[in-house]
C-alpha cells in the first residue's frame, strides 16, 4: 500500500513541479508528455523493444543452457570444477560487456548474434556459479543416505542434487532477466542496427526528444518486469513445494 | 601436485598463471584445430578475426598512433581514468546503498514504501538512462567525468542496499534481545551488533558493485564520446578492426584487467575487515545479487 | 520483610489477535525473594521461556501485574537490573572473549580501563582469564556459555535470567556447568530465575521449583527443594535428591493431565 501511495505522490509532485517551474522538456519532461509520447509512438517503441527483447531472450537461453551444462559437468567431475571455477569467478569480475565491439567485428555489426553473444557471456557466469553452488551444497546427511543405499552418481544427481539446486538456479534466473536486458542494451550502444531500444534511446536523447526517450525507457522496464514475471511463473511451476526464499527478492 | 604449504600469495599467483596458460592454450588450440578442419563457425580462425595471442601482446608495445607512445601506455592511462570514474561512482553508490539499507531496517514504513522501487530498478535497464544522464550533466555544466561517475553509482547502489538489509538483519534474535536487555539505544545496537554482522554481506555486494561500476563507467563514456577513457578507445579500435584487429583485443584485455584489479582491491579490503570464517559464509552469494 | 525481586499477580500473555490468537500464559502468580534460585520447568509450550521474557521486558504481559524490584519490568530493564543468558551463547564473533564481556559495560558508559579490569575479574570468576584474547569460535560450547555468564554478571545485576543455558551441551559438561552456576550464585548472591527442561537440573540447582503446565501456560505446582545449601557430586547420589526428582516428575504429570494439587 505505501508503495502505491508513494508512486502516485511522486508522479503528482513531478507533474506539478515541472509545470510550476516551467521546466523545459529537455531537462525533465512532464509525466503527461511522456505518456502522450508513449501512446503516440507506441508502434515504434514496442517494435524496437521487441527487437531488443529478442536479443536478450536468445542470449538468455543460450547462456543459461551453456551455464547449466557446465554446472552439471562441474558437479560431476572434481578436476574440471577445481580448474574451471576459480577462472569463472575471476572472469566474472571483468567488464564482460567490453566484448561487445569484438563480437560486432566477428559476427558483423548488423548481425543480431553479435548482441546475443554478449548477453550469453554476461549471464553465463552468474548462472553457472550459482547453479554449481546449488548442485554442490547438499546436506551431507542426504549424501550419506544415498551412499548407504549404494545409489549411482546419476541417481544422486537426479534425486538429490538437482532438486537442491533449483532454488539457487531460479534465484540466478531472476537476476539474469534484468542482466540480459541490460547487456543487450549495452551491446547496442557499441553500434549496430538502429531499430533497437539502445540506439533508439541514444538517438532521441541526442536530439533532445526526452519524452520519447523516457517513453522508450518505460517500455524497457515493462518488458523487464514481464520477463521477470515469466520466471516467477516458471519457478512456481517447477518448485511448488518451495516456500519463497525468506530473503528480499 | 598439491598447493599445500604455499603461501596464499604464491597460490594466487599460481592460479592466475594457470588461468592465463589455459586461456592461451584454448585460443591457439582453437585456431589450429579449426584451421585444420576448415571450420569457420562460430568464429573464423584466420589471423584477422582471431589474431595470435603473441600478436595481441605485441600490439601493446607498439605505438597506438603514428609516432605515439606504446598502446599499453595509452590504454593504461585510459583505464586509470575510467577506473577513477568507476571509483567515485562506487563510493557514492556504496554510501547511498548503505544508508538506504540502514533506513529500511530502521523504518518498516520506509521499506514498504520504497523497497519495491529499489527492486524494480533492477528490472529497469538503468543503463538505458545513461545517454540522458550525460545530456543532463552537460546542461547542468557538470564535468563529464562526474556525470559518468553518477551512472556508475546508479549501477552500484542496488546490490549494496539489498545486502546491507540482509546483513543488518542477520544477527540472531537473541543478540538483539541481549542488546535490549542492556537498554541499548538503536544507534548503539546498529553499530555494535548489526553493522559488524553485516560487513561480510556488504563486501560481497561491493565486489559485485566494483565490477558493475567499471561497466557503468565504460558505457557512460560512450554516448558522449568521452576523450581519454576506455569506452571511446574501444569504439575507435572497433572501427579500425579491419586494419589492425589486435589493437581492439589488446584494449579489451586491458579493460578486463582493470576490472579484475578493482575487484581485487575490494577483495583485499575485505580480507582485512572481515574475518575468514565470516567470509566463507557469504562468499558464494557474490553472484546472487547481480552478475 | 525484604522487598520481592519479582512479583507477579494474575499475569497472562496472549499472542496474536482475533480467531488465531494463542494464550501462552494465564493466571501467573509468583513471588521471588532476593537470593532465591527459582527453576521454571515444564513441557514444550508451557510458556516458561515466555514468562522469563516478560520478566526481562523482552515482551509485555497482556493482563496482570508484574513488578521487578518494585518497578515495572521496563524500568528495571532501563535501570539494568538483570543479566540474561540464552541457550545459545550469543557471543559476537568479531570480538575477543574479553571484548565480549565488556559489551554491556561499553553500553553503560564505563571507561575503558574500568571495563578491562571488570572483564578480567569476571573471566577469573568463571576461570577463563587465560582465554581473554581468544575468539569465540576457538572455545568449546561450555566455555562459550561461561563467557556468556561472565558477561551477564559483568555489571553486578541483582537478578540473573537464564533460558535453558545448558540445553545445547552434553551431559558431563552440563553437570560441570551446573556446579559453576551454583558457585557463582553463592559467591555473588544474585537472584536467579532458571528455565529448564531437565528435572535433575532443576532439583540440583534450585531453592524452589515452579512446575508449569501447558495450554494455557500456568504454574501448576511449587516444590521447595530442601537439600543442603552446599551441593556437589555427592548430592547427586543422595536419596532426598531422588525423592525430590520423583516429586517434580509427578507434579509435571499431574500438570499435563490437568489436575492441580
Amino acid at each position: 500500500m505505501p508503495a502505491i501511495l508513494a508512486f502516485f505522490a511522486v508522479i503528482i509532485a513531478w507533474e506539478a513541479l515541472t509545470r510550476i517551474f516551467g521546466v523545459q522538456s529537455f531537462i525533465l519532461p512532464k509525466p503527461s508528455e511522456i505518456m502522450t509520447s508513449f501512446f503516440e509512438t507506441s508502434s515504434t517503441i514496442w517494435g524496437v523493444g521487441l527487437n531488443t527483447l529478442i536479443e536478450a531472450a536468445s542470449g538468455f537461453l543460450l547462456g543459461t543452457t551453456l551455464a547449466v551444462a557446465t554446472s552439471l559437468a562441474a558437479a560431476r567431475w572434481v578436476g574440471f570444477r577445481e580448474g574451471m571455477l576459480p577462472m569463472a569467478i575471476a572472469l566474472n569480475a571483468t567488464p564482460i560487456a567490453a566484448l561487445a565491439p569484438i563480437f560486432n567485428n566477428w559476427f558483423g555489426l548488423t548481425n543480431p548474434f553479435s548482441k546475443i553473444g554478449v548477453v550469453a557471456v554476461v549471464i553465463y557466469f552468474p548462472v553457472m556459479i550459482n547453479t554449481t553452488r546449488g548442485l554442490l551444497e547438499v546436506d551431507p546427511a542426504e549424501l550419506e543416505l544415498m551412499r548407504s543405499v549404494a545409489a549411482p552418481p546419476s541417481i544422486v544427481m537426479r534425486r538429490v542434487q538437482i532438486p537442491n539446486a533449483l532454488p539457487y538456479f531460479f534465484a540466478s534466473m531472476k537476476v539474469a532477466t534484468a542482466l540480459s536486458l541490460i547487456a543487450a542494451i549495452i551491446a547496442e550502444y557499441f553500434g549496430g542496427p538502429q531499430d533497437v531500444l539502445g540506439q533508439y534511446i541514444v538517438n532521441r536523447a541526442q536530439l533532445f526528444q526526452f519524452p520519447d526517450a523516457w517513453a522508450a525507457i518505460l517500455v524497457a522496464s515493462l518488458i523487464g518486469m514481464a520477463f521477470y514475471a515469466l520466471i516467477l511463473v516458471a519457478e512456481r511451476m517447477f518448485m511448488p513445494w518451495h516456500v519463497s526464499l525468506r530473503s528480499i527478492e | 601436485m598439491t598447493t599445500r604449504g604455499m603461501s596464499r600469495a604464491a597460490r594466487s599467483g599460481l592460479s592466475i598463471l594457470t588461468v592465463v596458460v589455459v586461456l592461451v592454450a584454448l585460443w591457439e588450440g582453437y585456431k589450429v584445430l579449426w584451421t585444420a578442419l576448415e571450420w569457420s563457425w562460430p568464429v573464423r580462425p584466420d589471423n584477422r578475426t582471431l589474431p595470435h595471442t603473441w600478436d595481441i601482446l605485441g600490439a601493446l608495445f607498439q605505438p597506438a598512433q603514428r609516432n605515439g607512445p606504446p598502446l599499453l601506455w595509452v590504454e593504461a592511462k585510459a583505464a586509470s581514468l575510467t577506473l577513477r570514474e568507476a571509483l567515485v561512482g562506487f563510493l557514492i553508490g556504496g554510501a547511498v546503498g548503505f544508508w538506504l539499507g540502514v533506513l529500511f531496517v530502521r523504518s518498516a514504513t520506509a521499506e514498504r514504501a520504497f523497497m519495491p522501487y529499489v527492486v524494480a530498478s533492477q528490472t529497469v535497464p538503468i543503463i538505458a538512462i545513461a545517454p540522458m544522464v550525460v545530456v543532463w550533466g552537460g546542461r547542468l555544466a557538470l564535468p563529464q567525468w562526474l556525470t559518468i561517475s553518477i551512472i556508475a553509482a546508479y549501477l552500484t547502489f542496488f546490490p549494496v542496499v539489498i545486502n546491507t538489509v540482509r546483513g543488518l538483519r542477520s544477527p540472531e534474535t537473541t543478540s538483539m534481545e541481549l542488546m535490549r536487555s542492556y537498554a541499548s539505544t538503536p544507534r548503539e545496537t546498529l553499530w555494535k551488533v548489526q553493522v559488524p554482522a553485516a560487513l561480510p554481506y556488504i563486501f560481497t555486494a561491493l565486489k559485485v558493485s566494483a565490477a558493475a561500476s567499471v561497466i557503468g563507467a565504460i558505457v557512460g563514456e560512450l554516448p558522449a564520446g568521452f576523450r581519454g577513457g576506455l569506452g571511446r578507445d574501444l569504439l575507435q579500435f572497433s572501427q579500425q578492426f579491419t586494419a589492425a584487429p589486435q589493437k581492439l583485443f589488446a584494449a579489451v584485455l586491458i579493460a578486463g584487467i582493470a576490472g579484475m584489479l578493482f575487484v581485487g582491491l575490494v577483495t583485499v579490503a575485505e580480507h582485512r575487515w572481515v574475518a575468514a570464517s565470516a567470509r566463507q559464509k557469504t562468499d558464494w552469494q557474490t553472484t546472487q545479487v547481480v552478475g | 520483610m525484604t522487598a520481592l525481586v519479582v512479583e507477579a499477580r494474575g499475569v497472562g500473555k496472549t499472542f496474536g489477535s482475533g480467531p488465531e490468537q494463542t494464550q501462552a500464559l494465564h493466571g501467573i502468580d509468583m513471588q521471588i525473594a532476593p537470593g532465591d534460585f527459582i527453576s521454571l520447568i515444564g513441557p514444550s509450550g508451557c510458556g516458561k521461556s515466555t514468562l522469563l521474557r516478560l520478566i526481562g521486558d523482552l515482551a509485555s504481559p497482556s493482563v496482570g501485574e508484574l513488578t521487578v524490584n518494585g518497578k515495572t519490568p521496563g524500568q528495571a530493564r532501563l535501570d539494568r537490573n538483570y543479566g540474561i543468558v540464552f541457550q545459545s551463547a550469543t557471543l559476537l564473533d568479531w570480538r575477543t572473549v574479553e571484548k565480549n564481556v565488556e559489551l554491556p559495560l561499553e553500553i553503560m558508559g564505563f571507561e575503558s580501563e574500568a571495563r578491562a579490569v571488570k572483564a578480567q575479574e569476571m573471566l577469573s570468576l568463571v576461570q577463563l582469564d587465560r582465554f581473554a584474547g581468544h575468539y569465540p569460535w576457538q572455545l568449546s560450547g561450555g566455555m562459550q556459555q561461561r563467557v556468556a555468564i561472565a558477561r551477564a554478571l559483568a555489571f553486578n545485576p541483582s537478578l540473573l535470567l537464564m533460558d535453558e543455558p545448558f540445553g545445547a551441551l552434553d551431559e558431563m559438561t552440563r553437570e560441570l556447568m551446573q556446579q559453576e552456576v551454583l558457585r557463582l550464585w553463592q559467591e555473588t548472591g544474585t537472584t536467579v530465575v532458571f528455565v529448564t527442561h531437565s528435572i535433575p537440573e532443576a532439583v540440583f540447582l534450585s531453592t524452589r521449583v515452579l512446575v508449569m503446565s501447558p495450554r494455557p501456560g500456568t504454574i501448576s505446582d511449587e516444590i521447595p527443594i530442601d537439600l543442603a545449601v552446599r551441593r556437589d557430586e555427592d548430592t547427586r547420589e543422595d536419596s532426598r535428591y531422588f525423592a525430590l526428582i520423583t516429586e517434580v516428575r509427578e507434579a509435571l504429570r499431574r500438570g499435563e493431565r490437568g489436575t492441580k494439587t
